[in-house]
């Protein structure tokens, strides 16, 4: 049964439609976010409910108001003098033509027609617009004060790069977390995740200090951990697959480029490095490292005693971190490729390393080299109409340090977002301050989760390009601080606000991995 | 069905309204009562919105007859051709009609006859009158020596008494006025303030 709430006085396509409430609905009842049906003459429109406000009919009203201590009074003017209004944004019609009949929700081409009935969307119409969990729709959440499930569309989210957004504390790593579930419950892609706070290879703790279960304990046999900090990972019990070591000598200038913030480089010194590494090869950095004063540099490079230190200062800030060495005893990249090849997912552990410079030169090195290793065989593909590699989704925080105006040019992410699917690698990226990340960037995402946002810019930036931003605006500040998403993009059929999906309880994780849980069971047995 | 009181008889008529003298002096419906008188074959629905007591001579007035008279009662009981000499009316504005069966909340196509006889409506018809508030709008809009919220709230009071929730009529009743009187929030206020229970 669905409820009647009201009927449409005004509005526009732009602008969304004025729906006068019925004396009998509440206002107090209503909420953003919330969806509604709107019965049209010849179709029925799906909306959300964007905003909610007060009208009386005589102005009179207002400044003198009547004595509403009485019930009676109270009630009679209720609906009637003075009256609730719904701004409801109507987005899509699911029934009344031929093309919703045959190919399920379009999107609106009008708005329904004065007095037209609005009622609360039923289980049904939910259903019938996000869908039911199937073999590519992934169960994200249920929308507000429903038990209907929404569901993302994985295949169409591979497809493009997506962003997880929120404020600290508001559930970006639980909902990141799921999506990675979702990717590898249904295989829609291999990942490849730069888990800067090691929270989702194992276990990692959610805000009243539970331990919860990560990817490798859900998928034992999809996930491979990989760790940066070997010591710090046997300290936690996690399994490692293996260690990682950079060489030096893998270590190239734009890799430094990018760091040039961060290690606090000047323009020059970053100049240097490219001048050395035509000079030395491989060996720069260890070379570099190893002069004592400008005039031992090579006649022929034209570096300034200033420059020298500053760039020595910041490449021993870099040697520093342990899991650099001199020469690294297994390729790293080539063993990624492997298990990625074989359908493994990598969690890459950093461990106690969740020093930035760590995570983006490490993040960016391996990023660099195995984009390069797509793109070779996406090409090969091409050339020999053979099958092209498995879609890949790097996920990584703190993106606005690789992604912000400056840089965004030139680290491989900002190449990434840019070139979209065409060699079958996209970003997952998480992100506290979207404001940050370059709009260019910004815009090419395909789908976009957020949690409470309350900056101004960073609303802006994560709407920027968003039709009715307004609307959104008001939803995305209103969202409760814990469990609560907007969603919007080509993985939705409209833009839904959601409660996230449960995450930690036994029965959860039946729910995304049944065999998970059968080995644990088995487990059980032999305590 | 119980034998529908009868109340008087038409002796004045017009497209509007209907004026009708008491049987008995005094014996006048209330103010704001539904009354009906019946035509050959239409049926028309009247408000009793005045009544008045006089002389049955205009130009006679009655005199002050109780100075040596210790009750009220005595006066009619000394001189028991007061009841003969006086004589009670009422009028009534027509809001209605049922023809063939069917009613109707609009004025009726012919006046009243005269020497109709008027009759108080049972409180079945009040209630199958009541379904439709469309009469509220006749009653606000007609220029009468009553106030319109006097009797628009008087009608309403007694036709609450024959629904079985009274409330729930009000509440109807306050909401068709609250629409009516959008523009005029003083004269909804003043009749909301006379029904309210």
């Amino acid at each position: 049964m669905s409820e009647r709430l009201g009927i449409v006085v005004s509005g526009s396509l732009n602008k969304g439609v004025e729906v006068k409430l019925d004396s009998s609905a509440s206002i107090e009842d209503m909420a953003v976010g919330r969806f509604v049906t709107i019965e049209g003459a010849k179709r029925r429109f799906f909306g959300m409910i964007t905003d909610v406000s007060l009208g009386v009919t005589d102005q009179k009203l207002s400044l003198t108001p009547p004595d509403t201590t009485d019930p009676f009074i109270a009630e009679v003017l209720a609906g009637t003098s003075t009256f609730g209004t719904l701004h409801v944004s109507p987005t899509l019609v699911i029934s009344g033509d031929a093309t919703t009949m045959l190919e399920g929700p379009q999107p609106v081409k009008t708005v329904p027609s004065h007095f037209s009935v609005v009622k609360q969307a039923t289980q049904q119409d939910v259903e019938l617009v996000f869908g039911t969990e199937d073999e590519k729709r992934f169960f994200i959440g249920t929308p507000l004060d429903m038990e209907t499930k929404v569901c993302l569309d994985l295949e169409e989210l591979v497809k493009r790069s997506n962003g997880v957004f929120g404020k600290s504390g508001t559930g970006k790593t639980f909902l990141a977390r799921l999506l990675l579930i979702g990717m590898l419950q249904k295989g829609a892609a291999v990942n490849l995740v730069f888990d800067m706070h090691s929270e989702y290879g194992w276990e990692s703790r959610d805000e009243r200090r539970r331990k919860v279960k990560a990817l490798k304990q859900l998928f034992p046999s999809k996930v491979a951990v990989f760790t940066l900090d070997e010591e710090g990972s046997r300290r936690r019990k996690v399994s490692t697959d293996f260690v990682v070591r950079i060489g030096y000598d893998e270590i190239e200038p734009a890799d430094i480029a990018l760091l040039r913030q961060t290690l606090n480089l000047t323009e020059l010194a970053v100049e240097a490095v490219y001048q050395l590494t035509r000079k030395f090869g491989r060996s720069w950095l260890e070379d570099t490292l190893g002069i004592t004063s400008a005039e031992e540099l090579p006649e022929d490079l034209n570096i300034h005693e200033s420059t020298l230190q500053n760039l020595q200062r910041g490449l021993a800030t870099l040697k520093r971190l342990p899991f650099l060495v001199a020469s690294a005893p297994d390729n790293t990249v080539k063993r990624i490729l492997e298990y990625l090849d074989a359908g493994t997912n990598v969690i890459l552990e950093f461990g106690r390393y969740t020093d930035i410079a760590a995570y983006i030169l490490v993040a960016n090195l391996l990023t660099r080299r195995i984009h390069a290793r797509y793109r070779e065989a996406t090409e090969k593909a091409m050339g020999e109409d053979a099958a092209p590699p498995r879609p890949l989704v790097i996920t990584i925080e703190e993106a606005h340090r690789f992604l912000n105006p400056e840089v965004a040019g030139q680290t491989i992410f900002g190449t990434i977002a840019r070139e979209m699917r065409k060699y079958n690698v996209t970003l997952l990226v998480i992100d506290q301050r979207p404001s940050g990340i370059d709009s260019e960037v910004m815009s090419q995402m395909g789908t976009k989760l957020t949690c409470l946002l309350d900056n101004e810019r960073d609303v802006d930036g994560v709407l920027a390009g968003v039709i009715n931003k307004n609307e959104f605006k008001s939803v995305l500040s209103k969202l409760e601080s814990k469990q609560q998403a907007l969603i919007f993009g080509h993985a939705v059929p409209m833009p839904v606000v959601v409660r996230t999906r449960e995450y930690g309880s036994a029965e959860s994780y039946k729910g995304f991995a049944p065999e998970s849980q059968a080995e644990e069971d088995i487990e059980k047995l032999w305590e | 069905m119980a034998e529908i009181e009868r109340v008087g008889e038409v002796i004045e008529a017009s497209t509007t309204d209907f004026v009708a003298q008491c049987y008995e002096l005094y014996e006048i419906p209330p103010l704001g009562s539904l009354v009906k008188t019946r035509d050959s074959s239409v049926e028309l629905y009247g408000i009793v919105y005045n009544a008045t007591t006089t002389s049955l001579e205009p130009h006679r007035r009655p005199i002050a007859r109780g100075k040596d008279e210790t009750a009220e009662e005595e006066i009619y009981r000394s001189s028991p051709q007061l009841t003969k000499l006086l004589r009670s009316e009422f009028g009534a504005l027509v809001v209605g009609h049922k023809k063939d069966n069917k009613l109707y909340h609009h004025l009726p196509p012919q006046p009243a006859r005269i020497h109709s006889f008027v009759h108080l409506c049972s409180p079945q018809e009040v209630k199958e009158f009541g379904q439709s508030l469309d009469f509220l709008n006749i009653l606000l809009n007609a220029s009468l020596p009553v106030a319109s919220e006097e009797l628009v709230s008087a009608s309403l009071r007694q036709m609450s008494q024959a629904h079985p929730d009274p409330r729930a009529f009000l509440v109807a009743a306050g909401k068709e006025l609250a629409i009516l009187l959008s523009g005029n929030l003083n004269q909804l206020k003043a009749i909301l303030g006379r029904i309210k229970q």
